[in-house]
């Protein structure tokens, strides 16, 4: 197993160099830089002098090649630059929002798995059942609603409404403010699990295996524990992997709208000052993160289904 | 009978008495509790670092936990000496010697001297690291040379004495109007070198820093040696950055927060509320939305086709519909809370005839098309530029909208890449300073963005920067306020109304028109009825 990870893991470094070329050049072409961003708000000006000395310092006036060679070596070297806006190293404004952001997607996803799987499984053991129907109208809705209304409407119900909550922000560790956006963020995957489940869990129920394992005399709970859930157990999986790894990405609007002090709210605003080094830091740790974690489902889905070979 | 109406009147005045002192210690500060905050424009504060940032965002904490050589004074719309007991000029104007406060201490204890203030400004100016106060500090004599690293020590500033400094202009100009901003902070000379100052940096504010969670929240403490007797009020700020307005509104609303800054939307609905309603503070903030309009786009350079843009456009219409009057009619460049401000100019009327009439009258009866640069802001962009689109319509005016967005506007305009565009842009506080901007000698991306040139006016603003006498100042910048509105370089809309509604049990808030956002906390207050009194 342990070679496979590490072929993964050795797999995943072009990607993100990959990624990292993307990003670069997207930010090299698009109109406006850190020193025009400063006079965005028709506040202040900015005169020729200063926007060159600024871009000097922060090698903006290099040409384009050079300023990726330099980037990309640096990268290798784990060095994610200096952020234009606050002077700092880029690993040390995203690593102290990378808890956040991990506390919001681990919340979204437990809230998604505990409520998702069980009622895609529920579902496709009454095919076409009211519980069916009406769990599959909760799985469109929740891939149809926008998580910023949605959201508005969690805090509008549960925080003003009723009062259960705080509307925003992070709290000293107090679960209550990560409820609310964990649900906004956690509904789309909740969603999509409840419908992959159940999609999974019919396609085994009809497989040769399942009725093989019922002639043979085993009792109901013995065939859906060790057949059904065990097989279908392998598209959930992948299919929690997948939303897993993204919803970081995802979480860009949730984050901004609870005040919410993740990668998503940092990721905004350095884009929105042209901080490039920090968009570039964000957007290479959240892909990292996707592909940390599709690695470990794929383990994951290795151990519960032996056909599925590490080679 | 008597008795018995002698009875209800003494009654009834005993009742007014209390009523009258119940009042009376309502209006008195109440020391205690805590302000919680909100800043509006970002998701995050920049850094702890106030020198960092250009920010209003991080001038929002910036005012809380350090102090400059000035502060703004909403209550009289002017800056006023702050970490100085006195500031003298020179007769040339050009020389301004600070006697420094004695009772200024930094929050370790420390006593603030001449050697932190003139650390401070020449650390601003440090050539490798482009601090955005370096534009103010700049217009002390030497200063420049210290950002090209021609010098180390900035010459316009002298120390006399621990407790005096000499400060020489390159020009004469009102210090006070440069120095008051959080950018251009006084820090701990000393202290502010250690590597690990910014973790906790401090300050000569009124309020200490405790902690500030990226993202989150800063959180500062009363400094209770704070050089102003029995000031700050409160015990704690907690400042939130919330730059979504419907997020704000519902904390606002569940009373989570104590302050909230209004966009258009909000400002109809908070205005309809009979509760809501009763706190709201409105101020006519220092920033002018305009349409530039390049005079190297052949239409343009004519005075007639930029008048007839004036008329053919309805103002009133926009601000009241779209903009759902947050805003008040520009009726010149200098905004209502400008000193210079002349309340006898009138607006350009709605009148597509003489537009038409005056487009005739430059060449062209069949109008013409041009390029309006745009960024997607509600107040000042596209969906304003899409109202305005029928109304040139109407007279023969094409346009056609070039989108762009909000950070990339800046260098376009700067380097006048455009044939008009929409923005808002400063207009003070200092009225000398905004009309600089239609100095023939100012470049196009120091401000003159629609590369205005009227010799005239020029004579106007030069005689207005070399007199002693203010009130003549005013005089001619008003002229050349007047001038410049006739020339018409842009579409005058409107002046920012900025709204900050507040809980009840907040007081002492500030109608500060260089940015509403920004609050003096010294002088806030919560009394009892506030869910963070204790």
């Amino acid at each position: 197993m342990l070679p496979y990870v590490f072929r993964r893991l050795l797999q995943a470094i072009p990607i993100l160099l990959a990624v990292a070329a993307l990003i670069f050049l997207l930010f090299s072409v698009i109109p406006g830089n850190f020193a025009t961003s400063q006079i965005a708000d028709g506040r202040s000006a900015i005169d020729t002098e200063a926007i060159a000395r600024m871009n000097t310092q922060f090698g903006l006036d290099d040409p384009v090649p050079l300023r990726f060679v330099k980037y990309i070596g640096n990268l290798v070297t784990l060095d994610l630059g200096i952020s234009f806006r606050t002077r700092q190293p880029v690993l040390d404004s995203v690593s102290e929002r990378l808890w956040p952001s991990l506390k919001l997607a681990l919340a979204a996803m437990f809230f998604a798995v505990i409520v998702g799987v069980p009622l895609g499984f529920l579902a496709a053991l009454k095919p076409g059942s009211w519980l069916d129907t009406q769990s599959m109208v909760v799985a469109v809705s929740g891939l149809s609603l926008p998580q910023f209304w949605l959201g508005l409407l969690l805090m509008y119900t549960f925080a003003l409404l009723l009062g259960w909550f705080p509307s925003f922000g992070y709290g000293d560790g107090d679960p209550r403010y990560l409820v609310l956006p964990a649900i906004a963020l956690g509904v789309a995957p909740l969603a999509l699990l409840a419908r992959t489940s159940r999609a999974a869990v019919l396609e085994v129920m009809n497989a040769d295996f399942v009725r093989t394992a019922r002639a043979k005399g085993a009792s109901e709970v013995r065939v859906m524990r060790w057949h059904v859930a065990r097989n279908a157990m392998v598209i959930v999986l992948t299919t929690l992997g997948l939303q897993f790894g993204s919803v970081i990405g995802q979480a860009v609007v949730v984050e901004k709208l609870f005040a919410w002090p993740g990668l998503g709210s940092l990721l905004v605003d350095s884009v929105s000052l042209r901080d490039i080094p920090v968009v570039q830091g964000c957007i290479l740790l959240i892909v990292l993160f996707f592909l940390v974690v599709n690695i470990i489902v794929d383990v994951l889905c290795a151990m519960i289904d032996p056909r599925i070979s590490y080679s | 009978m008597f008795k018995k109406l002698a009875f209800t009147t003494a009654l009834t005045l005993a009742a007014f008495a209390v009523q009258a002192q119940v009042q009376a210690q309502a209006q008195e500060p109440r020391r205690g509790g805590t302000i919680r905050f909100t800043a509006p424009y970002a998701a995050s504060f920049v850094s702890n670092d106030s020198h960092v940032s250009n920010q209003v965002q991080d001038e929002i904490y910036g005012y809380g936990l350090h102090r400059s050589l000035y502060k703004w004074d909403a209550a009289n719309n002017k800056p006023v000496p702050e970490l100085a007991t006195s500031v003298t000029a020179s007769a040339d104007g050009l020389v301004h010697t600070f006697k420094l406060r004695q009772d200024a201490l930094f929050h370790n204890g420390r006593k603030m001297t001449a050697d932190d203030v003139i650390w401070s400004l020449t650390r601003i100016m440090d050539s490798t690291k482009s601090y955005p106060g370096a534009r103010h500090v700049r217009r002390i004599k030497g200063a420049v040379d210290v950002e090209k690293g021609q010098a180390k020590e900035i010459s316009g500033l002298k120390k006399i004495d621990d407790f005096t400094i000499e400060m020489t202009l390159n020009e004469k100009a009102e210090p006070g109007f440069f120095f008051f901003s959080a950018i251009t902070s006084i820090y701990p000379a000393k202290e502010a070198q250690a590597p690990d100052f910014f973790n906790k940096p401090i300050g000569l504010g009124p309020f200490k820093f405790v902690e500030h969670v990226p993202g989150s929240r800063i959180v500062l403490e009363r400094w209770d040696k704070f050089y102003r007797a029995g000031k700050p009020y409160a015990d704690k700020v907690v400042i939130s950055p919330m730059g979504e307005a419907a997020s704000r509104d519902i904390a606002f609303r569940n009373k989570e927060v104590d302050v909230s800054i209004l966009g258009p939307t909000q400002y109809v609905a908070y205005k309809a509320d009979a509760n809501l309603s009763k706190g709201i503070i409105e101020v006519a903030e220092v920033f002018t939305r305009n349409m530039g309009m390049n005079p190297n786009f052949k239409p343009f350079s004519d005075k007639r086709v930029r008048q007839a843009v004036n008329h053919a456009i309805d103002s009133e219409l926009i601000i009241k519909r779209l903009v759902r009057d947050k805003a008040y009619r520009a009726t010149g460049w200098l905004p209502l809370s400008s000193p210079a401000y002349d309340k006898d100019m009138k607006p350009y009327d709605f009148n597509p005839e003489k537009a038409k009439k005056l487009l005739v009258e430059a060449g062209y009866p069949d109008g013409f098309e041009f390029e309006w640069t745009a960024s997607p802001n509600e107040s000042w962009g596209i969906p304003i530029a899409e109202a305005v689109i029928p109304m040139l319509a109407k007279v023969g005016i094409k346009v056609k909208i070039k989108p762009v967005e909000g950070s990339a506007l800046g260098g376009i305009v700067s380097k006048g890449d455009f044939q008009a565009y929409i923005w808002s842009n400063t207009s003070g506080p200092d009225p000398l300073t905004a009309m600089k901007c239609f100095h023939s000698a100012t470049p196009q991306s120091a401000c003159n963005y629609a590369i205005y040139k009227n010799p005239a006016v020029d004579k106007l603003i030069d005689e207005a920067g070399a007199t002693d006498d203010p009130a003549k100042r005013l005089e001619l910048l008003k002229k050349a306020n007047a001038a410049v509105y006739d020339d018409a370089p842009v579409w005058f809309f409107n002046y920012n109304k900025a709204v900050m509604a507040h809980q009840p049990w907040l007081h002492g808030l500030q109608p500060n028109a260089t940015e509403l956002a920004l609050q003096h906390y010294e002088d806030l207050w919560v009394d009892a009825s506030s869910p963070a009194a204790k």
